[in-house]
């Protein structure tokens, strides 16, 4: 368990797990600053 | 009624391509050197042919045989392995390198006489060509060959350690047409030729190049010109060289959910009227050849992916098939959201409501099925049984399953990733013909394929997309 309030975040998602605007969802709500999101596809 | 009624899966074994795959070209021009690195842990064909997931894909085995062989399959060599599959043909490199001759229709691609000789006689003892067609290509002499590529105008073409060809760039100044490009485009229309002609010799007659009425094709790659970079043309291109006269085509493009978007309009197309035989093509993907080869290098196995993966599939009006069930559509709607889950009800939920069926009704769930031993040395994970978990989860939350049933309804309603990652054709496609026997032998009654396209890849959405529908048994010959 990590207190992600005032971190910054670079989010890499993937396709067939989670994506990047889902974990973007996740960090912002709590209340952690996104600085990059991306989302791949590894196959 | 929209029925399939023939289907062709097909692939060409060729690792002396593997170093034009998008990660070994970014990766060699770096570092040179890794060409040896490369060398080395490429497979021959025996082994290529022989390896388990090869023979599900062509239909020598049911993929769910797959559970049954201990891991890694690479080590487990199939002791019957054919080269002409129930499904179709695994081409040899030497092969594939006479087919690309065959198909290149702008004169830029040279192969030396010993190759094109062994080839031309290999094809034609599988009937994929003609005598006529086998006596009119003509090789090129060594120094030829040399000289384009010294000459900078043409990349070499690997059979082993030896230069036995050449592809020239299609224009000085256009990245489009780059000898690079080129390969890719035409590595495609190969893999879908060999395809078509390997569907129109399994209906023996009945269903001619001359009797198809339209063609889609739904591969991965984009065949343009500076001006318009992905322009098209692929379709009526493979329809050309694989005899067809009277039929045009059109690309679909939905990135790895094009062929099966290619598949539902071929069946809207059918059962509209529009037309009476549709046929859905795709060639394989040279760009992700090798896509995975530090992970498997630094596993000390061998580059799996090594092979071009082809698919043809007929739609018919009537006849004797499995019907695409064009009434439980699953779409991914702009609304719908990218989580898994709204995925997943739209595309599996979706058409399981409008056929009124629960998730234990559908005797598979064709996903996206790739061969988790080429992802998961590369921490991609189990692709296929990924997602039957995700599908299994909703269903216990619908309650159509127990919550404690998931791993039970994977071993009956799952299979084993067996596909290469060749995206398009990896995205449930690959299991049509398998669907098909299964269906013509009282097997299975229901498979629900669902394909997932990520668009968010070409930078102009963050949006994925996906479709799905249902293929049922029920067809009949008219």
């Amino acid at each position: 368990m990590i207190d992600l309030k005032g971190k910054r975040v670079l989010a890499i998602g993937e396709r067939d797990g989670v994506n990047g605007a889902a974990i973007e969802a996740c960090v912002r709500s709590a209340g952690a600053e996104i600085l990059y999101v991306e989302t791949q596809c590894f196959v | 009624m929209a029925v399939i009624t023939a289907t062709a899966n097909v692939l060409a074994h060729t690792p002396g391509l593997v170093r034009y795959g998008s990660k070994p070209v970014r990766d060699l021009g770096r570092d040179p050197g890794l060409v040896d690195t490369i060398g080395r842990h490429l497979r021959t064909y025996e082994d290529a042919l022989a390896y388990p997931p090869t023979q599900a894909y062509v239909g020598g085995i049911e993929p769910e045989q797959l559970r049954s062989l201990p891991r890694p399959w690479f080590t487990a060599r199939l002791p019957d392995a054919q080269a002409l599959g129930p499904f179709g043909d695994v081409l040899s490199e030497h092969e594939f390198l006479g087919l690309l001759k065959r198909c290149d229709r702008a004169r830029l691609v040279q192969i030396d006489e010993e190759t094109l000789d062994g080839a031309s006689r290999a094809l034609a003892e599988r009937g994929l060509v003609t005598s006529v067609e086998r006596d009119a290509l003509t090789p090129s002499d060594s120094r030829s060959i040399d000289d384009a590529v010294k000459r900078g105008e043409a990349i070499p073409l690997w059979l082993g350690s030896r230069v036995v060809g050449s592809i020239a760039r299609g224009h000085e100044e256009d990245d489009s047409l780059t000898a690079n490009v080129l390969l890719e485009n035409l590595a495609a229309k190969t893999t879908g030729v060999l395809a078509l002609r390997r569907l129109f010799r399994m209906l023996d007659g009945r269903v001619g190049p001359s009797d198809v009425d339209f063609v889609l094709a739904g591969s991965e790659e984009a065949v343009g010109d500076r001006y318009q970079r992905g322009g098209g043309a692929m379709a009526k291109a493979i329809a050309e060289d694989a005899g067809i006269t009277r039929a045009t085509g059109v690309d679909v493009k939905a990135f790895c959910a094009s062929t099966l978007y290619a598949v539902f309009n071929a069946a809207a197309l059918v059962e509209s009227g529009v037309f009476a035989r549709v046929v859905v093509v795709a060639g394989g993907s040279l760009a992700k050849l090798g896509m995975k080869y530090r992970a498997h290098v630094a596993a000390s196995m061998p580059i799996v992916e090594d092979v071009l993966a082809g698919i043809a599939i007929l739609v018919e009006r009537d006849g004797a098939g499995p019907r695409i069930r064009l009434d439980t559509l699953g779409l991914h709607s702009v609304a719908t959201g990218s989580s898994q889950q709204a995925v997943l009800e739209a595309l599996v939920m979706g058409p399981l409501g409008k056929a009124g069926c629960r998730l234990t009704d559908v005797d598979r769930y064709a996903t996206e099925m790739h061969n988790p031993e080429v992802t998961e040395p590369a921490g991609s994970g189990d692709v296929p049984t990924g997602n039957y978990r995700l599908i299994a989860a909703l269903g216990a939350m619908r309650g159509d399953i127990p919550r404690d049933g998931v791993k039970d309804f994977i071993a009956r309603h799952g299979m084993p990733g067996y596909a290469p990652t060749q995206g398009h054709i990896a995205s449930a496609v690959c299991y049509v013909a398998h669907a098909c026997r299964a269906m013509a032998e009282g097997r299975m009654r229901r498979v629900l394929f669902m394909a997932k396209g990520s668009l968010f890849l070409g930078r102009m959405t963050e949006m994925a997309d996906g479709v799905s529908f249902m293929l049922e048994s029920g067809g009949q010959r008219s």
